[in-house]
């Protein structure tokens, strides 16, 4: 494809401009504008049901959007879905949208570029050696954090300008959730990421950049640091107090911590 | 001994047309969500063409030319119908099956009119006319010839579902298609393409039954396609070796009891068909209720 020329040199790869979408008679989002920046991650927050994965899916083509959603400066509203994906944009959905009952190795073949389909394998065993160790076996019997890998791995096998991965985490062990977020954050040095976590320790390891939405609108931008750094803004958007309170959390936090060296 | 095998034999064949039709449906259901009642108009439409063909054209070069010119008007039509009707409302899946069930009545009132309501005989070649004698029992040669053909879609679709590219997007599609798409890939291809072989195998099925009755009649591809329907419920959607098991059960049973009381095996059909759903607990999609 020739189209992924970058057509614009600006820090915003990404841009929303007024988004909205109405799922069966109701408006899930009222105008969601916000940018993602050309690296590193940028961490979508939100309580549950605010719009979040409606927001992700929209860029994807999955939802009917009206406003503007522009990759490089390129409308992607009305483009199929297939027309956005090679573009280059990946997508990692919540529910991990691997297929059960194909391998591994199935299923990372269905994500092959068209040009040089083996020239990704390398990088994604590297960061991911379970998928290739299990090529052979039925995706639907990995465990959770197996088919975690193999949702992100087998989108690193295109050649993406941008990464939408939904909920990496969610219900994933302590222990797993840090390998996947540490393997998220070597991707996100060479991918921008834009990302939608409600563990906020991952997205403090994560996320530069913070958007907050609330009720199918943004409630917050800025940077993550400063969001987090302030317990009330914090709390009266997110719902928690501190990401630590919980122990479930606090735990990823400290596993986060000895991911680096690990 | 004789009237199990005779029985058994014409279980097997019935299965076999049950499975030509069911195998389509359970693959456009699996992929696309279209529930397709239209596909008994691909079988009355194979049936008609085949039938056209082999009466102009006698003996055995008439009866392979009828086949395949089944297969392809079954192929095209649905092909056509994929891109004028089904295309056109993608996303509205009620629309789709409304159009669907006005084309699977269309289309047999059109064969009606063309060719009359009455039935066609198809004259069969005269190696296939006569009976093969099997452990006593005199088996009509059709049927060997249906179970044949069937078992070679049945192997066919295996190794295009299990070894080809366009396969794992078909068996991908019927799990997640937007994933499917999410990876790059237009599966509006798949389903054209899955819409045409179905119709395919539904044209083949239509000229097949016209065999097996020694007739055509405008009504042939709708009193299929209840079964196939019932076959591809038992089968669970998208499954192939799935509709192929379900096909021989819905066949043998209907042939059995039919014998044990020439009211029971329609019914016969309907109470596996309950059994089997009430035992599974599982939906269409053969995922846990």
């Amino acid at each position: 494809m020739s189209a992924v020329e970058p057509v614009n040199t600006a820090a915003n790869l990404l841009e929303l401009e007024d988004v909205r979408v109405r799922l069966g008679g109701s408006a899930i989002l009222h105008g969601v504008s916000f940018t993602v920046a050309a690296a590193g991650v940028t961490a979508l927050l939100g309580r549950n049901g605010v719009g979040k994965t409606t927001t992700a899916k929209s860029v994807l083509g999955l939802y009917p959007a009206t406003g503007s959603i522009r990759l490089d400066g390129r409308e992607l509203i009305g483009l199929p879905t297939h027309a956005v994906a090679r573009l280059g944009i990946g997508y990692v959905p919540e529910d991990r949208g691997v297929f059960a009952g194909l391998t591994v190795a199935e299923n990372l073949r269905l994500a092959e570029p068209r040009e040089q389909p083996k020239a990704g394998y390398p990088r994604v065993y590297e960061l991911f050696p379970v998928l290739e160790a299990r090529a052979a076996q039925p995706a639907g019997t990995l465990s959770g954090g197996e088919q975690q890998m193999l949702a992100i791995g087998r989108i690193l096998l295109r050649r993406n300008r941008l990464l939408v991965v939904d909920e990496p985490t969610k219900g994933l062990s302590p222990k797993v959730a840090a390998e996947v977020a540490r393997a998220l954050k070597e991707v996100a040095e060479t991918v921008p990421v834009l990302l939608i976590e409600q563990n906020l320790s991952v997205v403090r390891t994560l996320a530069g950049q913070a958007v907050v939405l609330d009720t199918g609108r943004v409630a917050h931008r800025g940077a993550t640091r400063d969001l987090l750094a302030d317990p009330a803004r914090t709390n009266a958007l997110l719902g928690v107090s501190t990401a630590r309170a919980d122990p479930v959390r606090a735990d990823t936090a400290r596993a986060d911590a000895r991911g680096g060296t690990a | 001994m004789t009237t199990v095998l005779l029985l058994t034999a014409t279980g097997l064949g019935v299965a076999a047309l049950y499975f030509l039709v069911a195998s389509g449906l359970t693959l456009i259901f699996g992929l696309m969500d279209v529930l397709n009642f239209a596909h008994g108009a691909f079988v009355g439409l194979g049936g008609y063409v085949g039938w056209t063909v082999a009466d102009r054209l006698p003996g055995s070069p008439g009866l392979v030319l009828g086949l395949l010119a089944g297969v392809a008007a079954g192929a095209a039509t649905a092909a056509v119908t994929e891109l004028a009707v089904i295309r056109p409302l993608y996303g509205r899946p009620l629309d789709q099956v409304l159009a669907t069930v006005g084309l699977g009545l269309a289309i047999p009132a059109l064969l009606q009119a063309v060719w009359g309501a009455d039935a066609r005989t198809w004259t069969l070649p005269g190696w296939l006319a006569g009976t093969v004698g099997l452990f006593g029992a005199r088996i009509p040669s059709v049927r060997f010839l249906l179970i044949g053909l069937a078992m070679a879609l049945l192997l066919g679709l295996r190794l295009l579902l299990g070894r080809t590219r366009a396969g794992l997007v078909v068996r991908a599609g019927v799990e997640d298609r937007e994933m499917v798409t999410a990876l790059g890939i237009d599966v509006r291809r798949a389903n054209l393409a899955v819409f045409a072989l179905g119709g395919a195998a539904a044209g083949l099925g239509g000229a097949l039954f016209g065999l097996y009755q020694g007739s055509v009649s405008p009504g042939d591809g709708t009193s299929l396609l209840v079964y196939a329907f019932v076959v591809v419920v038992l089968g669970g959607a998208g499954s192939i070796t799935g509709t192929a098991l379900a096909a021989v059960a819905v066949g043998l049973v209907q042939q059995y009891a039919d014998y044990a009381s020439a009211s029971l095996g329609d019914e016969s059909v309907v109470i596996l068909l309950a059994a089997v759903l009430l035992l599974r607990r599982r939906n269409l999609r053969g995922r846990p209720a």
